[in-house]
């Protein structure tokens, strides 16, 4: 059953500590050829029927990102992706 | 000759304060070393005290594990030095692989600051000889990923080989697997506890004055050690 | 937009050219700038508004209206500067002149905090600072301020929280202290209604996902549940700082020559709401990226910016210093060139900037978090930047320190953009001589009817079994309800000083370890009282805090406060507004200490309708000896040993206002209890002295829910129970009900250990304070006993007492809010609820929805200007003056 993939992203001008903080310890571990660092989530949403983008944009708008900061997207991945994409 | 116990401040280190005070009402000597210097200016054991380590921001301990501190400590610590982490510093022992599993969000997935009592599981470390097995003890908890996760051989493991150094009494405050507060690698030197023993050495500012034995057990330990 | 309609400027007079700014001094380490373009060069370069550019524009049309500018103001704005002002120098105007910067309502009532104020030989700093500062010892000094961070908390509950908490912290290091606490008193709408999950649990991660980061003990704080605060939640915050008293830091920007550093996080959109409406008019492309965003508080960023600022200062490597809330650079650069009579020079293009894109009217307007402007002296700038670099804190010389005119005039600011010249104005005129406001003030019409309809006449309990359970109902009511839930979301531990914290009635910290010295700090406010009599409600915030502090055994020294209120605009709120500051002004006077400083907040009102007056009081003491201090717990004690509880203070009935009506009538009306200053000056004494001299095992406070409240605290703080009888003249009908639940000022309840009673009754008689025996305490009993009333075990209280919080706000899993230890990943997650509450706003309700403001209080010349605003919001008042959200920072 394909599962619906919800990417939650900081809007781009709101300050991210989190991606920065990874940004700034790259050096560290020699890697100095990144510009920058964004933090986000990945919801993986499995539907008891078919599934449903616009329900899933519905949930994502309305629990899953906080509108007055965050962009999110809504895609379609086939169950054998969601598991390639996790190992 | 009076112990010299180092106390790590990261950036974002915040308990590194409390754990000198600790060490120095213990009767040792603080001795304050910097995230980004490798040396250990010879002390005889070491604190990773608690705290949001670089804003904790991606996991927490994991941008730690990398400070130049680190990397002496590690091989240090494999070669027997007494090194506690506390909170944070538990964390940051998991991540740079010194003690097994991992911290996770809590549970219940609040921070949790509460006084909390532990019973004592293994009075055999560095760190916990100033106990009795079984003895129970009050101790401030504070965090927000102190909940305790890892594989169920893990977890036997530590088990068997008396590793699980306490384990929270009367309510678990972040969902720790099987309870566990606090654990040792297999040599006993070094020990990482999510509760904070040196917030509880005061009585004017500390639930009890429990938290001190940690303290003064690592200075037994060093006058038991080998030179 | 609108038209200016006489455009045509020639002031010379008050236009004096802008003298040619100076060389960038040779430690200046980024990118050698040229002189500003000359005005032969007036063109719109690139987009950018210049000074030469304006000079030859006069007439075109400037959004000043939409910026919250009135048109005489706009006209000054001319005056001063001789011709149109450029986009940049406008948007500076605006943010500074605004309400929470210019303070131009309230500004006429604060000067009663300067002229009342009781003499004080500890105020090192006073209203007019970052923050009072006052001397505890010979050595040391402690600053302590209060603010509000109202709407952004409305809008953004987890991020407004913590860039709350952000604010007034750095506030405190501005002065040269380390900040080492904090409180944080919360009002919400009713606990119950479904809004109010989503604001309370993402403001109470948002404070502790903050000041846990931060490594602040929480001290204590409010929480207050009234439907007056829906859509108006009220998030104040407290810091408290200690530093040696040669450390004392200042803002001015002295010495010319000089060198201005911006140290801390990058610049950028951050909360630049209200000047939106400048986009550069030739910009088309990509106006998605441009909105400005919500401030995003990153307490990692702070906690080095305190470390290297410590650093700094013990180095004595800075001259001046002033942290960026909101308004930003233009605050700091006006404020610290103002204070010194200095001129300033500034590089704009030098500042660090997280976008790229960022117009120079961008970049002084952003309220971007976790940064700090320093003047050094140039030999010291190297040992400045690589103490910021060892912190990992970035730092950039971004100007530099011009001398005043020759005839002695303050100096200008200057500040160019790739060159050209985008801002020639004298710093002082936007910090002083912005408008000042008489609003018009009328008490509101509904008082007099409010005032006759007394809660004392409203049915009350008179049997035992109304009376208990009445009981069991108050303590599970949400005001009254064990805290836990949320403080426990708070370290109260780091740093290792805290020797008392909530629920205790007052925090009390050490500061100085060798010698025990502390101080105690209580927040309160009561925006019943207040509604029903703003000025003797004001004198009940300050007695109760007052009170709360002197029940630990500490002596109150000084006073900082906030003021939350509706629409200035409104003369009732004004009135309001006018009454309240009177009453704390005069209250301080009679009790003899200052008012330190303090912020204002307006405009906390949706529609029509306001919060309640909501003054929230700080009172700070000090106690010669953490040791000496008094727990609010009965203490445990074996063998059958137990203390004698004495009432201290006179009972009334007093009903009017109370918790009681609320809970039980859901009634608001009447008079608040009587406040007499000169009797809580005299129980304060009292308690000091019986704390040092041990009288006292327990004392506690009597306040919100009278006797009864206390009792039950007391009892189940550590679990120790108590038996006592009503006297006499409270034992026939309802009579005992009065007893345990008027609210009457100036009480206390203290437990007294064997052996001390004697000498204490004595010592109550000497001061003259109404003592009455009414029982004992009983540690093997394990339970609270009214004599001839009732007995309710401990558990049974500690259930209904317990309950209420986790059962309105700690639900299922599914609906719990999350604070993650990770600040950002907290606003993240701090994810409305329920779901159907999730909703953003809408345009409507965005325009419609009062903003608050918040500074410093003026007189002291402070203006701390914060902003933080809704998204792209321009709010329009209902009075139908169109104003840029005042913000907070």
């Amino acid at each position: 059953m394909p599962r619906v993939v919800v990417d939650v992203m900081l809007k781009p001008e709101i300050l991210d500590p989190q991606g920065q903080a990874v940004a700034n310890a790259l050096p560290r571990l020699g890697v100095n050829d990144v510009a920058s660092v964004r933090i986000g989530r990945r919801i993986e949403i499995e539907f008891t029927g078919e599934p449903d983008l616009d329900r899933a944009r519905e949930i994502a708008d309305k629990l899953l990102a906080n509108p007055v900061i965050e962009d999110f997207t809504v895609r379609l991945v086939e169950a054998d992706e969601t598991a390639d994409a996790r190992s | 000759m009076t112990a010299r116990v180092g106390v790590v401040t990261f950036p974002g280190s915040l308990d590194d304060g409390d754990a000198a005070r600790a060490v120095r009402i213990a009767g040792a000597e603080p001795v304050r070393l910097w995230h980004g210097d490798p040396e250990l200016h010879g002390v005889d054991a070491v604190v990773l005290p608690g705290g949001f380590s670089y804003g904790d921001y991606l996991r927490c301990g994991a941008i730690a594990r990398f400070a130049p501190v680190m990397e002496t400590l590690v091989d240090a610590a494999r070669g027997g030095l007494p090194v506690l982490g506390i909170c944070n510093g538990f964390q940051i022992l998991c991540e740079a692989h010194l003690l097994p599993g991992a911290l996770t969000r809590n549970q219940h997935l609040h921070f949790r600051n509460r006084d909390q009592v532990l019973r004592i599981e293994s009075a055999g470390t560095a760190w916990t000889n100033a106990f009795q097995p079984g003895q129970e003890v009050l101790i401030p908890v504070k965090n927000g990923e102190g909940c305790y996760v890892a594989d169920t051989a893990t977890l036997d493991q530590l088990e068997a080989e008396g590793r699980v150094v306490a384990r929270y009494v009367g309510g678990n405050p972040n969902g720790s697997q099987r309870d566990i507060a606090a654990i040792t690698n297999a040599a006993g030197n070094v020990v990482g506890i999510m509760p904070h023993p040196e917030h509880a050495v005061e009585a004017l500012t500390g639930p009890s004055l429990d938290g001190l034995g940690f303290f003064t057990s690592v200075l037994k330990h060093l006058v038991g050690a080998p030179a | 937009m609108t038209t200016h309609p006489d455009p045509v400027r020639d002031t010379p007079e008050a236009y004096s050219a802008p003298a040619q700014p100076g060389e960038p001094s040779p430690a200046q380490p980024v990118a050698p700038a040229t002189a500003p373009a000359q005005p032969a060069a007036a063109i719109w370069t690139d987009g950018v508004d210049t000074v030469p550019r304006a000079g030859g524009t006069p007439g075109e049309l400037q959004p000043y209206t939409e910026l919250g500018l009135r048109d005489d103001e706009y006209d000054r704005i001319r005056q001063i500067l001789g011709r149109r002002p450029t986009q940049s120098e406008l948007a500076m105007y605006s943010i500074m002149w605004s309400e929470h910067c210019s303070y131009k309502s309230s500004k006429v009532h604060l000067r009663q905090f300067g002229e009342k104020a009781p003499h004080s030989d500890r105020l090192l700093a006073g209203i007019g600072e970052n923050a009072g500062v006052v001397q505890v010892s010979d050595e040391l000094a402690v600053t302590f301020k209060v603010e509000s961070h109202n709407h952004p908390s409305f809008v953004e509950p987890y991020q407004g929280a913590a860039t709350g908490v952000g604010g007034i912290v750095r506030d405190i290091l501005a002065m040269g202290a380390r900040p080492v606490a904090v409180m944080d008193p919360l009002r919400f709408g009713a606990a119950d209604h479904p809004d109010t999950a989503r604001v309370l649990t993402g403001v109470v991660a948002g404070v502790g996902g903050y000041g846990n980061c931060l490594g602040l003990p929480n001290i204590g704080g409010e929480l207050v549940f009234d439907p007056s605060y829906q859509g108006n939640p009220l998030l104040n915050a407290l810091c408290l700082g200690v530093l040696p008293v040669d450390r004392l830091q200042n803002k001015a920007a002295a010495g010319p020559g000089n060198v201005v550093v911006l140290m801390g996080a990058k610049t950028g959109r951050d909360g630049i709401g209200g000047v939106s409406v400048l986009a550069s008019a030739t910009f088309d492309e990509g106006s998605e990226a441009r909105r400005p965003a919500v401030q995003v508080g990153d307490p990692f960023t702070e906690k080095l910016l305190i470390e290297a600022c410590l650093e700094l200062y013990d180095g004595q490597l800075v001259v001046g210093i002033q942290d960026l809330g909101g308004a930003g650079l233009t605050c700091a650069l006006t404020e610290t060139a103002a204070a010194a009579g200095t001129g300033m020079r500034v590089w704009l293009e030098r500042v660090p900037l997280r976008e790229p894109s960022m117009d120079p009217h961008e970049i002084l307007a952003s309220e971007s978090q976790e940064r700090m402007l320093l003047v050094v002296e140039p030999d010291k700038l190297d040992a400045v930047l690589k103490t910021c670099e060892k912190w990992g804190v970035l730092a950039t010389a971004i100007g530099e320190v011009t001398a005043p005119e020759p005839d002695g005039r303050p100096g200008r600011l200057l500040i160019t953009w790739q060159d050209h010249l985008v801002v020639d104005v004298p710093p002082g005129s936007l910090v002083d001589d912005g408008p000042v406001y008489a609003r018009p003030m009328r008490e509101p019409a509904d008082l007099i009817l409010l005032q006759a309809d007394r809660a004392e006449t409203l049915p009350r309990p008179a049997d035992p079994e109304a009376l208990r359970e009445t009981v069991l109902r108050m303590i599970a009511s949400p005001n009254l309800a064990d805290k836990t839930w949320v403080t426990e979301q708070y370290d109260r531990y780091v740093l290792g000083n805290t020797v008392l914290a909530q629920p205790e009635d007052g925090g009390v910290i050490r500061i100085d370890e060798r010698t025990g010295l502390g101080v105690a700090l209580s927040v309160d406010g009561n925006g019943r009282y207040a509604r029903l009599d703003p000025y003797h409600g004001t004198k009940l915030a300050l007695a109760e805090a007052y009170r709360n502090v002197a029940v630990t055994g500490a002596k109150p020294i000084a006073v900082t406060n906030c003021l939350n209120f509706g629409s200035p605009e409104d003369p009732g709120v004004m009135w309001q507004f006018a009454e309240a500051v009177r009453g704390l002004a005069d209250g301080c006077l009679e009790l003899g200490i200052p008012v330190t400083g303090g912020n204002v907040s307006f405009y906390n009102q949706t529609g029509a309708a306001a919060i309640h007056p909501t003054p929230v009081v700080g009172v700070l003491g000090v106690l010669d000896n953490v040791a000496d201090r008094v727990p609010m717990g009965f203490v445990p004690r074996a063998g059958g040993d137990h203390d004698q509880l004495y009432l201290l203070g006179e009972t009334n009935v007093e009903l009017s206002g109370s918790e009681w009506a609320w809970v039980t009538h859901e009634h608001l009306g009447g008079i608040p209890p009587q406040v007499d200053l000169g009797r809580e000056k005299a129980l304060a004494e009292l308690l000091a002295e019986a704390a040092r001299v041990g009288h006292l095992s327990s004392a506690h406070d009597l306040s919100d829910g009278g006797l009864a409240q206390s009792l039950v605290e007391s009892c189940l703080r550590r679990g120790v129970g108590a038996r006592i009888a009503v006297p006499e003249q409270f034992a026939e009908g309802s009579m005992p009900f009065v007893y345990l639940f008027s609210e009457s000022a100036t009480r206390a309840l203290v437990s007294v250990p064997r052996g001390h009673d004697k000498a204490f009754a004595a010592l109550c008689a000497e001061r003259g304070v109404p003592f009455e025996l009414i029982g004992v305490t009983d540690p093997a009993g394990g339970a609270l006993e009214v004599h001839g009333q009732f007995r309710i075990g401990l558990d049974e209280l500690r259930a209904a007492h317990t309950e209420t919080l986790p059962r309105l706000f700690g639900g299922s899993a599914a609906v719990e809010v999350p604070a993650p230890a990770a600040g950002v990943a907290g606003a993240v997650e701090g994810v409305p609820l329920p779901v159907a509450q999730a909703e953003p706003l809408d345009a409507a309700e965005v325009v419609s929805e009062p903003i608050a403001s918040s500074g410093p209080s003026p007189e002291t010349g402070a203006v701390e200007p914060i902003g933080s605003e809704q998204p792209g919001a321009v709010s329009e008042s209902d009075t139908g003056v169109t104003e840029p959200a005042p913000d907070e920072r």
